[in-house]
C-alpha cells in the first residue's frame, strides 16, 4: 500500500491522479500514522508554505515517517515535501523539519550575478549533474526538463542527486538510501516526470 | 537554465474551445480535452483553460470540462474564468488544476489573491490583467504604456486602474504570476505588446506570461528577448493548425533563447 501524506496544504489531486495513471490501484491518501507505518512506500507531496509542515508534527506523522524510513520503507518527498526532509526553512522559522538531511532551505536570492533574479522560479529547468547511482533517476539523462514552481530551496550536499542551475545550482534532487525528495513537480514533468514516478513505484 | 515557456490556451465557451479576434468574431475550434491533449503532445509547456463567459453570464467554471482536461495531462494547467472565492478555486483544483487565473474578481476584490494563495500556495495564482493602451488624456505628460488602463469582464469594462499599479498590487498581495493580455495585440497574429511586456516585467518581479497578438516564431522570439517575457501564450495560430509548439520552439531556439527541447 502507497501512502500518501496529507497534510491539508495545497492540492493532492494531480499527484494521486499520475500515480493511479501509472497503475498503482493500492493507493491510500492519509493522515493516520499508523499508515505510514504498514505502508509499502510513502509519499509527501507539498505545495505551498513550509509552516503546513507544522501539521505534520500535531498529527504526529513525523514520528511515524521516522519509524518508516527506519524499516526501510522508501519515501519521496515532493517540492515542500523535500524540503521537510532537511532542517528547516527561512520560510518558517518557527517549523523544524525532519532533519534527515542537514541545512536549511533559503529563499533565491533577489540579485544574482548582478541581475536582478526573478522568484518563485517558474518554468522548466534542466537536471545537471546526476548522480550515476540514483535509483530515481535511472534512465534520466543529464539537461532533461522538469517542471518547477518555488521560492525556496535546498542546499546541495552529498546527498544531491541532481542540481539545478537558477541563481547558482540548488538541490533538485535528492537521495540516500530509502529516502528522497525532488524539488519539481514530478507530475507536471510530462515523460521525465513519468518515468522518476515509475522508478520510485516500482524499484 | 530555466527555459522560457510557450502556454496553449484553450478560450472555452459553453464547453466548447472558441477563439476571438480582439474579444470578439468567436469562431469554434474544438473539444477542450482533446485540444489540450493535443497541444501537450505537440509540445506546449502549459495549458491554459479561460471560460471566456464565466464572469460575463455569473457561471461558475465547467468543472466537469476541468476534470475531463486535466485527466491525463502530465504538463501544468491552469484554470481562469468566474473564480470568485477561495471556494470556487478549490473546487477548480479538486478537478485537476494546479493553477488558477483571476481576473475581474481579484479586481472586484483584491483580498481573493492572498485567500487562495494562503491556502494553494503563491505559484497557484495568477493574476490576469487585460490592459489597452489609450488615446489619453490630452496632456503632453500621457505615457501610453505606463498609463495604460485595466479592462475587466473579458474587456468590456475599464477600471481605471493603471496597468503598472495593478500589477505591483497583485504581486504585493501573493500572486504568483502575471498573465497580461494586451487587448490592443490581441487575436491579430502581429505580434506581442513588447513595450507594455516589458513595462511589466521589470515593474515586478514575479513571472510575466505575454499574451495576444503571438503569430510568428519571430514574435515569440522578439518578446522573450526585447519584451522580457518569461512565457508567452497564444491560442488562435496552435489550434488552427498553423504552427505547433515544437515547431516554434525549433525557430525559437536558432535565436539563441532557451526553451525546453526536445519535448
Amino acid at each position: 500500500m502507497i501512502a500518501i501524506i496529507d497534510y491539508k496544504a495545497g492540492n493532492l489531486t494531480s499527484v494521486v491522479k499520475t500515480l493511479r495513471y501509472l497503475g498503482t490501484e493500492n493507493l491510500v491518501v492519509t493522515q493516520d500514522p499508523a499508515d505510514l507505518r504498514r505502508a509499502s512506500k510513502i509519499i509527501l507531496p507539498g505545495v505551498g508554505h513550509f509552516r503546513s509542515t507544522q501539521l505534520l508534527h500535531d498529527l504526529e506523522l513525523t514520528q511515524a515517517t521516522r519509524d518508516a524510513i527506519k524499516q526501510g520503507t522508501p519515501f519521496l518527498g515532493i517540492c515542500v515535501g523535500l524540503q521537510w526532509l532537511y532542517d528547516g526553512s527561512t520560510e518558517a522559522e518557527a517549523t523544524e523539519g525532519l532533519s534527515h538531511f542537514g541545512g536549511s532551505c533559503e529563499h533565491f536570492p533577489a540579485i544574482f550575478n548582478d541581475a536582478p533574479l526573478k522568484s518563485p522560479h517558474v518554468g522548466w529547468n534542466g537536471l545537471e549533474d546526476i548522480r550515476p547511482d540514483s535509483r530515481l533517476l535511472a534512465g534520466i539523462s543529464s539537461g532533461s526538463f522538469v517542471y518547477y514552481t518555488h521560492s525556496w530551496r535546498a542546499p546541495v550536499s552529498s546527498n544531491t542527486a541532481a542540481v539545478t542551475n537558477y541563481g547558482g545550482p540548488f538541490t533538485a534532487v535528492v537521495e540516500r538510501d530509502n529516502v528522497m525528495g525532488v524539488q519539481f513537480h514530478p507530475e507536471k514533468s510530462a515523460e521525465t516526470g513519468l518515468q522518476i514516478l515509475r522508478n520510485f513505484l516500482y524499484f | 537554465m530555466l527555459t522560457k515557456r510557450i502556454i496553449a490556451c484553450l478560450d472555452v465557451r459553453a464547453g466548447r474551445v472558441v477563439k476571438g479576434v480582439q474579444f470578439v468574431d468567436i469562431i469554434d475550434a474544438g473539444d477542450p480535452a482533446e485540444l489540450a491533449h493535443r497541444h501537450a503532445a505537440a509540445g506546449a509547456d502549459e495549458i491554459v483553460l479561460l471560460d471566456i463567459t464565466a464572469t460575463h453570464e455569473g457561471r461558475g467554471t465547467l468543472l466537469d470540462t476541468v476534470e475531463r482536461t486535466a485527466a491525463r495531462l502530465f504538463i501544468p494547467f491552469t484554470v481562469g474564468g468566474g473564480i470568485r472565492s477561495a471556494e470556487d478555486a478549490s473546487a477548480v483544483f479538486n478537478a485537476g488544476a494546479d493553477k488558477v487565473s483571476i481576473n475581474s474578481s481579484a479586481i472586484a476584490r483584491p483580498e481573493l489573491i492572498t485567500e487562495i494563495g494562503s491556502s494553494f500556495g503563491a505559484q497557484a495564482v495568477i493574476v490576469a490583467i487585460d490592459a489597452r493602451r489609450g488615446a489619453g488624456p490630452p496632456h503632453s505628460s500621457y505615457d501610453p504604456v505606463a498609463d495604460a488602463e485595466v479592462f475587466v469582464s473579458g474587456g468590456r469594462k475599464p477600471t481605471g486602474l493603471r496597468l503598472l499599479d495593478w500589477a505591483q498590487e497583485a504581486e504585493q498581495r501573493g500572486a504568483g504570476e502575471i498573465l497580461l493580455t494586451s487587448m490592443d495585440a490581441d487575436g491579430t497574429r502581429a505580434g506581442f505588446d513588447l513595450a507594455l511586456t516589458r513595462a511589466v516585467s521589470e515593474a515586478v518581479s514575479i513571472p510575466v506570461i505575454a499574451s495576444g497578438g503571438g503569430g510568428t516564431a519571430h514574435h515569440f522570439a522578439v518578446v522573450f528577448a526585447e519584451g522580457k517575457a518569461d512565457a508567452a501564450l497564444a491560442a488562435s495560430i496552435f489550434h488552427f493548425g498553423i504552427t505547433s509548439s515544437r515547431a516554434l520552439k525549433q525557430e525559437i531556439a536558432a535565436t539563441g533563447i532557451p526553451v525546453r527541447l526536445p519535448c
